[in-house]
């Protein structure tokens, strides 16, 4: 494979799937779908904006895809695109500044939408520390989405400026490329665009976790039986954790040389917004124990995870440390650390998402017996694949190297490691097979079931499957909480929140 | 089942969708806006040198078009008011104010632009004048789109004021949110980069 | 049913509408006015800095009276007045910390 090519699969790969994976799945497919359903909305509160937020969101799907086609072939600059590197680049790197610009917008439209529904078109009764605890998070996501977004539309709109207007926003004076001076007026510089990216790419990735604990709570509460142990804390630390992550984009850029006061101050708060997330999943470990559990496929993938999360999120506390992240930045210990939260963190509650919410969409069950296989295969693999590179990282062998290292003594050590990670994804992918055999088969052949199979408590569980235009027959009230399973007394393990 | 609170407020808030709909986005263009003013700082902070405002652009012209925009504000908000007061005609005229407004503030801009081209004075030139370019650029294009909406409102758009004349009240108000939102981005624009 | 609410909206505010619009010819000849001023200082050619605090002090009160009267801000709801200070904490951030992680305590210079 030439190494070019190797730099657009990086590039295209962090970026796809971000924003045309997991953003469109976790918020545009899960949100769209669930949020109103779960708040007794009978739908978004502006439909033609939601359509135009899909179809920006198409443009820019298609963009970014086309892009492997022209002369010079895709991005390859990176998904963070640093300057002066992405300034030079081919074409591919203007359609993915185009790309990203309809992503932006197509996430904008639908933050002002999920905000606007929840707020205006919940139930009656339906009181905000009344929400399920995925409302809570697709809500303070939006947030996220709707204010950091922005600057990264205009840090693209200024990277298109650089591209084809000549202009230097983020280009030094006296560049020197291919031995000569670059004829330009100067006098930018990189690490704006560096900052501007790091503003939204931060709460970014909170965008990409916040969803997916929304969806694990969801099923953790309904297969123990038992209400969610910490519910307050759980939802103030959620907007903790969305405030926060505003203010600690730097400790992307601990390398850059800046000063030890800013430093220390970015090292800070990094510290300081690992506590919500600590908080968020010891409360969910916790609304284990006592509970009646029950292994469906969901729960397997639910509590799968928990320690994934656990894993990856420890593992970025060095990270966030001015210090400790010297000889950890940029090598494979970084990959590992985000890997571990996104794939079998936020990907595991995708997937336990998409097999709790299958009998909403289509009133069948997903077959249980290629679930488990999907489980069981996908949480070996995830950590074959992804906990070597911790050794490999750490062993000093720099990330987006073409070679995976193979050029450098001190990788030797380490280099059978990356075999045993190829091993790893090729089986992983292997195992994907029963989880898209079953989908599409359960579509005719799955277990018809009623409204309410998993016998939950939230409202989207009182609408039809699936559910009609308008969602509910008849226009849902909220009588109590959201988790009333096991209250002593009670006729059901489960007093459901629509039933008066 | 019809969408609640288009045109009625919900108690609990006391807003219609619209009105939270349109604040949120005026809330997503500070940021964006906001993302150029600090690179402006960014910018200059780090330039060994920067020319001031007045020596490179046209304050006069400029002045002249921050006039037009605050008038055009006002003719905007003057015409939400006539529907508030029922007067279908006081409104088309003063929404027709708006927008010809706007279009003498493009044509200012084309001025503007036109001679710094002529003159050799690109984005490309300096960083100056890229920030100049790009600011006052994405400004236009909400400009032009605020003006397509106001044309709108005005033309077709119109024929809602017989079927719903509250919601197409409110749709104007928010139209004019939108409105006075560009002419405030114009006033931290014109003295940051004519005046300073 | 839609009349109905035309009228009592527009009843309602009749007398309100009369009270804003002089609201509203005043705050535009203030804007005006400021115009003139912040134009008329920055001939004087002041130290950057001064100049800045000053030129941002008359764009802040130019913007508050649209804002607060053409926007109708200053009798908006709960909700509105959050997502903004929300908004404004962050558009701080961002203007602020990268400035002074560049040049490591810009303005303690």
């Amino acid at each position: 494979m030439l190494p070019d090519f190797y730099n657009e699969l990086g590039a295209m790969h962090g970026t796809i799937m971000v924003f045309l994976g997991v953003v469109p799945l976790a918020v545009g497919g899960f949100g769209n779908f669930v949020l109103p359903l779960q708040i007794g909305a009978p739908d978004m509160a502006f439909p033609r904006l939601n359509m135009a937020s899909y179809w920006f969101f198409f443009l820019g799907g298609v963009t970014m895809l086309a892009s492997f086609f022209v002369p010079g072939g895709a991005a390859q600059s990176g998904w963070t695109s640093y300057a002066p590197l992405s300034i030079l680049a081919g074409t591919g790197q203007t359609m993915w500044l185009f790309g990203m610009i309809f992503l932006i917008t197509s996430s904008l439209l639908g933050a002002i939408n999920f905000i606007t529904t929840t707020v205006q078109l919940r139930a009656t009764g339906l009181t905000f520390m009344r929400f399920p605890f995925f409302v809570w998070a697709q809500f303070v996501t939006a947030f996220l989405l709707l204010l950091a977004f922005p600057p990264l539309e205009a840090a693209g709109a200024m990277q298109l400026m650089d591209r084809l207007a000549g202009t230097s926003f983020f280009l030094p004076t006296g560049l020197v490329v291919s031995g000569q001076v670059l004829q330009v007026a100067g006098g930018g510089n990189p690490l704006l665009w560096q900052h501007l990216f790091w503003f939204l790419a931060h709460p970014e990735v909170y965008v990409l976790i916040l969803p997916a604990m929304g969806i694990v709570a969801e099923i953790i509460a309904n297969n123990t039986r038992k209400p969610l142990w910490g519910y307050r804390s759980m939802v103030y630390s959620l907007v903790f954790l969305g405030f926060m992550s505003f203010i600690v984009w730097a400790h992307h850029m601990f390398m850059t040389g800046m000063g030890t006061a800013m430093a220390a101050f970015f090292q800070t708060t990094t510290m300081i917004i690992s506590i919500p997330s600590v908080v968020i999943l010891t409360a969910l470990i916790i609304s284990l124990w006592g509970g009646s559990i029950r292994y469906n496929t969901p729960m397997l993938f639910a509590v799968g995870f928990l320690p994934m999360f656990g894993i990856g999120g420890l593992t970025g506390l060095p990270l966030g440390l001015n210090v400790a992240d010297i000889p950890l930045h940029d090598t494979y210990y970084v990959i590992a650390h985000f890997h571990y939260v996104v794939a079998p963190g936020t990907i595991f509650a995708l997937f336990a998402g998409i097999y709790y919410w299958y009998p909403k969409a289509t009133g069948r069950k997903m077959n249980e017996t290629l679930g488990k296989i999907h489980f069981a295969g996908s949480f070996v693999c995830m950590n074959v694949v992804f906990m070597p590179m911790f050794l490999v990282g750490l062993a000093g062998v720099s990330r987006r190297l073409f070679d995976g290292g193979a050029s450098y003594a001190f990788a030797q050590p380490v280099l059978h490691l990356n075999v045993v990670s190829s091993w790893g994804a090729w089986i992983l992918a292997l195992f994907q097979i029963p989880f898209i055999f079953n989908f599409f088969w359960s579509i005719r052949k799955g277990e018809k079931v009623g409204d309410n199979p998993w016998e939950a408590t939230t409202i989207e569980w009182s609408a039809p499957s699936p559910p009609p235009h308008g969602n509910f027959l008849h226009a849902p009230q909220a009588y109590r909480g959201p988790y009333e399973y096991s209250v002593p007394g009670a006729a059901k393990d489960f007093t459901a929140q629509y039933e008066a | 089942m019809d969408i609640p609170y288009t045109v009625a407020v919900r108690r609990d808030t006391g807003l219609t969708n619209g009105k939270i709909g349109i604040w949120l986005f005026l809330a997503s263009e500070v940021m964006l806006f906001g993302a150029l003013f600090a690179s402006y700082i960014l910018i200059r902070v780090g330039a060994p040198s920067w020319p001031r405002g007045d020596t490179i652009l046209n304050v006069p012209l400029a002045t002249f078009n921050t006039l037009v925009l605050i008038s055009s504000s006002v003719t905007m908000v003057m015409a939400w008011a006539s529907l508030m007061r029922g007067r279908l005609g006081t409104f088309r005229l003063y929404m027709g104010a708006t927008v010809l407004l706007g279009f003498v503030f493009l044509v200012v801009k084309y001025f503007e632009y036109s001679h710094k081209f002529e003159s050799g004075l690109f984005p490309s030139t300096n960083n100056f004048l890229a920030i100049y370019f790009t600011l006052t650029g994405l400004h236009m294009l909400h400009v032009m789109g605020g003006m397509a909406v106001n044309a709108y409102f005005m033309g077709p758009g119109a024929k809602q004021w017989k079927s719903n004349p509250v919601w197409f009240t409110n749709r104007v108000e928010h139209a004019g949110l939108f409105w006075h939102f560009v002419d405030l981005v114009w006033i931290f624009l014109f003295p940051t980069l004519y005046l300073l | 049913m839609t009349s109905d609410h035309a009228a009592e909206l527009t009843g309602d505010h009749a007398v309100d509408i009369d009270k804003h619009v002089k609201i509203y010819i005043t705050v535009f000849v203030a804007l005006m006015a400021l115009t003139i001023i912040t134009v008329a200082i920055s001939r004087v050619h002041l130290p950057v800095p001064i100049a800045v605090s000053v030129a941002l002090l008359v764009a802040i009160v130019k913007g508050s009276l649209v804002a607060c009267y053409f926007m109708h801000l200053i009798s908006e709801k709960k909700l509105i007045y959050a997502v903004l200070v929300l908004t404004v904490v962050f558009f701080a951030a961002l203007l602020a910390l990268p400035v002074v992680t560049m040049h490591n305590g810009f303005w303690l210079r």
